[in-house]
């Protein structure tokens, strides 16, 4: 597979999770700020857009434009806007290797949700954006799970995916454990609702709702998609098909590093990690961070030189 | 399934009523309410079909287009660069008889133009035997002077054309244009093939129409055909310039359906003259380029210095013989305008045939008797500047104001070289769906010809229609659509 193809896919399926993420995370916390609480409305949008967008947190959230700023403002780099068009503006790069099902679906969920000019106050047509991409994502993974051969291409969306999830869940995790002394329940629903597990939370632990059971579930547990631990086991599912795939490259970097990442959620005890929560997860995001520098390096943005050693 | 009846009071009966004849050939009616035989079961069709029941399946075709993503960017226009191609509702249908011409016409022609291009860029016989001016020739600005004695694999330049046909009031298909170099279009005509099926599958299947679905296994066969010799088992790809270019879902398309790489630029490395693209297993030699960039833009060594289109050391590549390019480069001196005027002479000199398919009188302005009759009379001209397509740089007498005309009287003094003249030619008329009611619209017809061990055009083409009433300008650019064309079995 081209290089250059192999990254637009990646990119495209980053984009398309983060878009997801971000979808999530608002459905949440407009669902908790209807309700009084001793957080703030100005706190728990602040806890959204630190978690969403990292550099806008820095400024004062204003209540009023936080949904908007999300959602809609086209400056913003982390709107749910920009990272649709980014998605789409990837796929748009690599149009003969998705499937025509696959283009089709991100195209009209593009236009859906970039069509209609949305006024600032418009809460409620912000969260019919909020909805379409959140159902358009379930939609647009079945769709690709289905019509896509699942080769190469495939396995670097997978990777685009699950990078990004981890990433992001880490960072969500760190948003509400970092205050997590003044959270009450409807906090903590609001965290799994962000992580589409309340659900799946109450069947594994019951509706009692512990941080650290949830931190616990949320980490460490292999069987739930949107947990650290499952999203590190599909990159390394996903490298190793890549790697086998082809056999000439150089990829012991990339082995060590998925391999001590997940090492990092794979033999810990909540326990271990939960009082220095805030350093474990910047250890993953960090580690994160290095994997996709030796991906880029060893298949993307290779030296012409070492191709003619091998 | 729409049951034929004579119901002369329905809606489509009602649409049909604003058809008016003007005096060109139109494809559909002999005389007011006489359809042509190959006609009739539309022409039936329309008659049944309410006005609200074609809107909505131009409603459903169009959603169909726009979803798939088949659109085109639009340049000078920078709010939203992307729009759907539009596609008319209705099918061009031409008979088995009239395909025959076309086909044995353009064969000819094109087996003519492929001995010229190699005549001009090694011996250059027919300059010698003064059958083409030499200086007209060498001035043209597609002649590539670094082609000169290279050898193409098998000889062959012209491996993709798209030649423009229009029909005349007498209803004879003649040669507008050749398109030697990059021609585009051909993935509407199979996508639109693909939308009409289903919005018309009774009718399409009573018209008994040939197939073109095998397009894209020909259009590969012959790309690996043009392979440089010794390559077995060619890895063939496409060069786009980018998701940026107007064609690029064009480049997207023939790529998935021949399965082969889209590549950019900056995805192909030279070394020691022989093209790699970048992988993700490492670098992989490339035999065939599928170039869908213009010669300029190939190899900033050799032509445009700036351009990060191409990429560097492919020219030296090519010039070693390791690697094929469809279309070769240089072949836009062969469908220069100027050039064009001696296409029938070409034909005679290398086949020694009667051309089958004529030329559109053509008037050259570096011809002085020729350029004064011209500019005496720029009003019933059509002009055009010789290097430009797209219908960029074009005067249409008979549409133009004195402004414009005098504009051109200029340029043509200025630089005659760069201009010829044709009278205008009323282009046939087909009936169109606008608006609610179906009335006639000029249109011309792009056959696609495969060059590679034998010549394959695949029945059809992409018929180009002036959507603007009156309108006699076809391209895309310039706000035209096209339709689907139907070539009957017999």
């Amino acid at each position: 597979m081209l290089s250059r193809v192999a990254d637009s896919l990646y990119w495209m399926s980053r984009y398309f999770e983060r878009a997801d993420n971000a979808s999530r995370v608002l459905q949440a916390t407009y669902g908790l700020i209807l309700n009084p609480a001793k957080f703030s409305t100005e706190e728990r949008w602040f806890r959204a857009v630190s978690s969403l967008a990292p550099g806008a947190a820095a400024t004062n959230v204003d209540p009023q434009r936080a949904l908007h700023l999300l959602v809609a403002d086209p400056e913003g780099a982390f709107s749910i806007m920009k990272c649709i068009s980014g998605a789409r503006e990837n796929a748009r790069q690599v149009r003969e290797e998705i499937s025509s099902e696959m283009w089709e679906h991100l195209n009209r969920l593009y236009h859906d949700v970039t069509g209609s000019d949305l006024r600032p106050d418009d809460d409620a047509a912000a969260m019919r954006i909020v909805n379409l991409v959140r159902e358009g994502s379930y939609r647009f993974s079945g769709v690709t799970a289905a019509t896509m051969s699942h080769d190469e291409g495939w396995h670097f969306i997978q990777l685009g995916k699950y990078i990004e999830r981890a990433c992001n869940l880490c960072i969500l995790l760190d948003a509400y454990f970092v205050i997590d002394k003044h959270a009450d329940d409807l906090d903590w629903v609001g965290l799994l609702t962000s992580c589409a597990a309340f659900e799946a939370y109450c069947k594994a632990c019951t509706a009692e709702l512990k941080p650290d059971r949830i931190a616990d579930f949320l980490l460490l547990k292999p069987e739930f998609p949107y947990s650290v631990r499952y999203s590190l086991d599909r990159m390394h599912e996903a490298l190793t098909s890549i790697s086998n795939l082809s056999l000439s490259r150089r990829t012991e970097n990339i082995e060590r590093l998925i391999g001590r990442l997940r090492s990092m959620v794979a033999y810990v005890q909540i326990g271990d990690v939960i009082r220095e929560l805030h350093k474990y997860l910047a250890g993953i995001i960090e580690q994160c961070r290095n994997l996709h520098a030796a991906v880029h390096e060893v298949y993307i943005e290779y030296p012409i030189e070492v191709a003619f050693e091998t | 399934m729409i049951i034929e009846t004579d119901a002369s009071d329905h809606g489509g009966a009602e649409a049909l009523r604003k058809y008016e004849l003007n005096g060109a050939y139109d494809e559909m009616f002999r005389a007011v309410d006489s359809p042509r035989k190959q006609y009739r079961p539309l022409h039936n069709l329309l008659l049944n079909l309410g006005a609200d029941e074609l809107r909505r399946s131009k409603n459903e075709a169009d959603q169909s287009f726009f979803n798939q993503g088949i659109t085109f960017t639009v340049y000078g226009n920078d709010k939203g660069t992307e729009r759907i191609f539009p596609n008319d509702l209705l099918p061009r249908i031409i008979t088995a008889a009239e395909w025959d011409i076309i086909e044995r016409g353009l064969v000819q022609r094109i087996t003519a133009l492929n001995l010229f291009l190699k005549d001009v860029y090694h011996e250059g016989k027919i300059i010698e035997d003064g059958v083409v001016p030499g200086n007209i020739i060498y001035t043209c600005k597609h002649y590539r002077r670094e082609m000169r004695g290279i050898k193409v694999p098998r000889d062959i330049y012209v491996t993709v054309v798209g030649t423009d046909l229009i029909r005349t009031p007498e209803g004879k298909f003649v040669v507008l244009e050749d398109n030697l170099r990059v021609p585009s279009g051909v993935s509407y005509m199979l996508t639109s093939r693909r939308v009409m099926k289903q919005i018309f599958p009774g009718l399409f299947q009573k018209c008994r129409v040939r197939p073109i679905e095998q397009y894209s296994q020909a259009l590969l066969s012959t790309l690996r055909f043009s392979a440089p010799e010794g390559r077995s088992e060619p890895t063939v790809v496409l060069l786009t310039p980018g998701a940026y270019n107007s064609a690029y879902f064009e480049h997207t398309y023939l790529a998935r359906q021949m399965g082969i790489e889209l590549v950019e630029g900056r995805d192909l490395v030279v070394h020691d003259n022989v093209v790699y693209m970048r992988t993700t297993f490492g670098l992989q030699r490339v035999d065939v380029i599928y170039r869908r960039i213009d010669d300029d833009y190939l190899d900033p060594l050799v032509f445009e210095g700036n351009s990060a289109l191409g990429a560097v050391g492919l020219f030296n590549a090519y010039r070693a013989g390791n690697i094929a390019f469809a279309n070769a480069l240089g072949t836009g001196v062969a469908d220069d305008k100027a050039i064009y005027a001696y296409v029938p002479k070409i034909i005679r000199y290398y086949l020694n045939q009667d051309p089958i398919l004529e030329n559109v009188e053509t008037f050259l302005m570096s011809d002085a008797a020729q350029r004064d009759h011209v500019c005496q009379r720029l009003d019933q001209y059509v002009v055009k500047a010789v290097g430009e397509s797209g219908g960029y740089g074009m005067l249409i007498g008979p549409h133009s104001t004195e402004a414009q005309r005098t504009e051109f009287r200029e340029k043509i003094l200025a630089q005659p070289r760069n201009y010829i003249a044709q009278p205008t030619i009323n282009l046939s008329t087909a009936p169109c769906f606008v608006d609610g009611s179906i009335e006639p619209r000029h249109v011309d017809l792009r056959p696609y010809v495969l060059y590679g061990e034998k010549i394959t055009i695949v029945p059809g083409g992409l018929t180009r229609v002036a959507l603007r009433k009156g309108s006699l300008v076809v391209n895309s650019s310039q706000g035209g659509g096209s339709k689907d064309t139907w070539v009957l079995q017999n």
